[in-house]
């Protein structure tokens, strides 16, 4: 097999393996949070802004570990420099 | 849709360039001005206010309690930066829904900016509310040994702000066009109504994360006054008992 077609196939297969990954702690974590969460909010109602401010914050900083999985998926895709390199050959 | 929406070039002469992240965040600037203009032309007080007056009132009201709630000091102080961040992200996350304009945000190079207005504002706030020397000591606190973790940590943090928020419009977007090309009629309305509630809840994020990072670097010097002040009350309590 010849460098193109190596480079491409492992920047494909590993793109899937790292958002197939990259997703799933993320998902169990927030999940986690948001049953807290609801739990949180059903002893408590009176806390509910407070809580749902908190929860969305933490949310967020927990989902950015998935978003910069993805932003490396894209990049292994769509701005792959060992590929540019090898085309440019 | 391009992945880089740097790339879409509109006028070139020699290395200036005015791409759509630029275009796109001048034309957001320029509604943000014109509406605050539109409004504030003719204020009025007392019950029969106008609608835009109203609206924007209540936005003023809800952040500044927003930032009560989260650094529990004067709000007034931090209003003209968080809320001018909030307003320009909220407005370029939400314009991307809009045909023929790409969100700003969408860019690294917007998101980016954006993160290193908060990395220069939190010494700038920290500085003016404890001084020099005071806010420097923070970096040294517990012990000289965390100094390369808190810079670290002041680095990657920045880095973080601005990935996240270009992370999630940029997939959105990205999104929206695969979607399209597989089933064009029913599910990008539905993608892009998703869309909005993540840029809305992005840029609530982005703020909120900024008031954070600024109120833990002028919070410590609060927190130490409040103690001394409940220590002397207790003092006084203490004596008059006695």
């Amino acid at each position: 097999m010849d460098t193109i077609s190596i480079i491409g196939m492992v920047s494909i297969i590993m793109a899937g393996l790292t958002i197939a990954v990259g997703s799933i702690a993320p998902a169990l974590g927030e999940g986690r949070a948001l049953s807290q969460a609801l739990t949180a909010i059903a002893q408590q109602p009176d806390e509910t802004p407070s809580i749902t401010r908190t929860l969305f914050v933490g949310l967020a900083m927990v989902e950015s570990t998935a978003i910069y999985c993805f932003v490396v998926a894209l990049i292994l895709i769509f701005a792959n420099p060992f590929w540019d390199y090898v085309i440019g050959l | 849709m391009e992945f880089n929406i740097d790339d879409i070039i509109y006028w070139q002469e020699g290395f200036l360039k005015v791409n759509a992240t630029l275009l796109n965040s001048w034309v957001v600037m320029l509604f943000l001005i014109f509406l605050s203009w539109l409004i504030t032309r003719k204020l009025t007080s007392g019950l029969n206010i106008r609608r835009g007056q109203a609206f924007i009132e209540s936005f003023v009201v809800f952040v500044l309690d927003q930032i009560r709630e989260e650094t529990h000091e004067d709000a007034d102080k931090y209003l003209p930066f968080i809320g001018t961040l909030f307003l320009f992200i909220v407005v370029s996350n939400v314009i991307g829904v809009i045909p023929g304009f790409d969100s700003p945000t969408a860019s690294l190079s917007t998101a980016t900016a954006l993160a290193i207005c908060v990395f220069i504002a939190v010494p700038v706030f920290g500085i003016s509310n404890r001084g020099f020397a005071g806010y420097m000591k923070h970096y040294v606190q517990p012990t000289p040994f965390m100094l390369p973790f808190n810079i670290i940590g002041e680095l990657s943090r920045t880095l973080a702000l601005a990935i996240r928020l270009f992370g999630n419009i940029m997939s959105g977007s990205l999104i929206i066009a695969i979607v399209l090309s597989l089933s064009p009629l029913f599910f990008p309305v539905v993608m892009q109504a998703f869309g909005l509630l993540i840029g809305v809840i992005q840029a609530y994020v982005f703020a909120i994360l900024a008031l954070v990072y600024i109120a833990s670097a002028t919070r410590i010097q609060n927190l130490k006054e409040l103690e001394n002040e409940e220590s002397g009350k207790k003092g006084n309590e203490n004596k008059s008992t006695e």
